[in-house]
């Protein structure tokens, strides 16, 4: 035992010897491999072309990604209990499909922001309801409501639009904050991204989400209601599919049914890319704010380099198989390197 | 005795399948009469052979604990890459494009398999990544460009409308699919590993199961079989689209959970999946009867799944309440 001890003792003394080990600790890091990327990434998009480093552009472009950066949010805490909801993207649709219709019969701006939210939080509250109640793995709950919340709208929208909002409605989505060129979107995301780091990393609420996690079962028999945080979660990003949905309506001011089609696959590859263990228990809202404007910018470049809508697609999809095989081969590394080092201790 | 037997065979998700269809059908069959007509059978059975073949390779993947998402793409770019095969050459048949088809798919699952199994990425996530690279080189194959009726050979059109001793040859193939399956879930070493492998993956792995290899077999046939369904599906819509089969994995998979394979793994059979397709069938062609527009399929669908699901857990539940409550008497 005592020399078990010892033998850990030097190898932590080595591990914090050497400048070279120091280095390698950091540089496997998650968030800072992020940072790295995101850093190559923007001197890449720089030298290739003139429009990319420039504050005005930059600052539009979070037109393109706030929405789903902000959906991302919620999302941590529902994979972070190992849970996931491919429904979001239908709740958006569903609740977009409710601001439209109420817009069309001539409702006011705060009658639709409280219809949108209360839709949207029945819908995931719905959800989290059903996941808990069935016991049945959250995949095949949100999957079976993925086509009712979708399904709802496109038997009320048919092939038809709604296109007339309230004068003012286009503020949520398109404006910016007076005086500056940040857009009000993308201040909304800062302000939710704060909200959300603290809850995860300065609250009990939070550290339960990670012993869910972790261990459900411990979890449970410590004292931790699972069921209710876990439906807390479902409702949590139902309420902000809803809030969403009007950033989005009021951002493309129309309504069809396919709108926001495909978001569930992107918005998972935020949080996973932002290094949140698919299977729960691990991760941080840093990483996925780095994820969100990584993958933001990553498309912005690739749009101003006029690559193809395709072929966006498909880095995506690449880069979300990747983002989950590359965190698995990094605890490969570390745990052979620690292995190694036992060794020559030894 | 019998009378337990009957009891027995009542409480299997097949025969309450049979008698929800039934059911099902009366209200339509009085509503309109046609619908029962043998033209119309043989209509939603045609309809239903491809998604038979899907679900099928769906099955197997949900019994050992995954899920394929990805089957939408295999079929859009396997059918894509048939349609434009047989756009440069007509000569081709239309059985050396059903293996071109399968041999495409086969690659493409075992793409999702190798990284499920190796990579150890959850399927929701690897399939989830898949089902957009896939439909994205089905644009990329064919330069965003749609291979159209008369591009295509007639015979190979015709194919799937050929009759033998009166049925179609697509049914002829769905029924042999679920024939070799049905003997392979039931009768191989392989096939009764996906289950032990679905129920109690320790467990099955202390008995000697090769986890890993299992897991790339279900993803090997989910692609192979999706890959013949893209065959088949250019031949029988007469047109090769970009954006064919999307959102068919959700109806592979309502056909799976309907025929009440569990969603944890472990357990169902093929007779519940054909079954659970027909009935999803029944319905699909049944909305247009009760004057639902066609647009509210998508809600219809999901309903159905709901309904399933809710209902798999229930007599789940029923069950281990007996099991429990026969350990306490004993």
């Amino acid at each position: 035992m005592r020399e078990k001890r010892e033998l850990m003792a030097k190898s932590r003394l080595i591990d914090e010897g050497s400048l070279k080990e120091r280095l390698i600790t950091i540089f496997t890091m998650w968030e800072v491999l992020l940072s790295v990327i995101f850093v190559l990434l923007i001197i890449f998009f720089s030298t290739r072309t003139k429009y990319f480093l420039n504050w005005f552009n930059l600052m539009n472009a979070t037109f393109q990604f706030s929405e789903k950066a902000i959906m991302a949010l919620p999302m941590i805490f529902i994979i972070m209990c190992g849970d996931i909801d491919i429904s979001i993207a239908s709740i958006i649709a569903l609740c977009a499909y409710a601001v439209g219709n109420a817009a069309a019969g001539g409702a006011s701006i705060p009658t639709l922001i409280i219809i949108a939210l209360a839709v949207g939080t029945l819908a995931g509250l719905f959800n989290g309801f059903m996941v808990t109640f069935l016991q049945m793995p959250a995949i095949a709950v949100t999957l079976a409501t993925q086509s009712i919340y979708r399904g709802i709208a496109i038997g009320m929208l048919g092939d038809q639009a709604r296109t007339t909002f309230p004068k003012n409605f286009g503020f949520f989505g398109q404006e910016f904050i007076k005086g500056t060129t940040i857009p009000f979107e993308f201040v909304l995301y800062l302000v939710l991204m704060v909200i959300f780091g603290f809850i995860l990393h300065k609250t009990t609420y939070g550290r339960r989400l990670y012993a869910i996690g972790n261990n459900a079962e411990v979890a449970r028999f410590s004292g931790i209601n699972v069921k209710r945080i876990r439906i807390i979660n479902f409702t949590i990003t139902g309420f902000i599919s809803g809030l969403a949905a009007i950033l989005l309506t009021s951002r493309v001011l129309s309504v069809r049914s396919n709108i926001a089609t495909g978001w569930d696959m992107e918005i998972i590859t935020l949080v996973v890319l932002g290094g949140v263990s698919i299977t729960g228990g691990k991760g941080t809202v840093w990483g996925v704010f780095l994820g969100s404007l990584l993958v933001g910018y990553l498309k912005f470049g690739m749009g101003l380099m006029k690559v193809s809508g395709t072929l966006m697609t498909i880095v995506i999809g690449s880069l979300l198989i990747v983002a989950v095989l590359l965190p698995r081969l990094l605890d490969l590394y570390k745990a052979n390197r620690k292995l190694r080092r036992q060794h020559e201790v030894r | 005795m019998p009378g337990n037997t009957i009891k027995k065979i009542l409480a299997r998700r097949e025969a309450a399948l049979v008698i929800l269809l039934v059911i099902l059908l009366i209200p339509i069959t009085i509503r309109s009469p046609q619908f029962i007509s043998a033209r119309n059978i043989s209509t939603i059975l045609n309809d239903m052979a491809i998604l038979a073949i899907v679900a099928i390779g769906e099955f197997f993947v949900i019994l050992s604990n995954g899920i394929d998402l990805s089957v939408g793409s295999v079929i859009a770019f396997t059918g894509m890459a048939c349609g434009l095969i047989n756009e440069a050459n007509q000569a081709i048949g239309a059985v050396p494009l059903l293996f071109v088809g399968m041999g495409i798919g086969l690659m493409m699952g075992l793409l999702n398999g190798v990284l499920v199994a190796y990579g150890k990425i959850p399927p929701i996530i690897t399939t989830l990544g898949t089902v957009n690279i896939y439909r994205g080189l089905t644009f990329l194959l064919s330069g965003n460009q749609w291979v159209t009726a008369h591009e295509l050979a007639p015979s190979y059109i015709a194919f799937p409308r050929v009759t033998f001793l009166g049925v179609s040859l697509l049914l002829w193939i769905a029924f042999l699919v679920i024939v070799i399956f049905y003997y392979f879930s039931r009768f191989t070493r392989t096939g009764r590993e996906i289950y032990a492998i679905g129920g109690n993956p320790t467990a099955a792995k202390f008995v000697g199961v090769n986890e890993s290899r299992i897991r790339v077999v279900v993803f090997v046939i989910s692609g192979t079989l999706s890959g013949l369904a893209g065959a088949l599906w250019t031949a029988r819509y007469a047109s090769a689209v970009n954006e064919m089969a999307t959102g068919f994995e959700m109806q592979a998979v309502a056909a799976c959970v309907l025929g009440g394979v569990n969603f944890a793994g472990g357990a169902g059979a093929i007779t519940g999946v054909v079954l659970g397709t027909l009935f999803l069938g029944v319905v699909t062609n049944a909305l247009p009867v009760v004057y639902l527009s066609v647009f509210w399929q998508t809600f219809v669908q999901g309903l159905i799944i709901l309904v399933a699901l809710t209902l798999n857990t229930l007599s789940d539940r029923r069950k281990h309440a007996k099991l429990l409550a026969q350990r306490r008497a004993s």
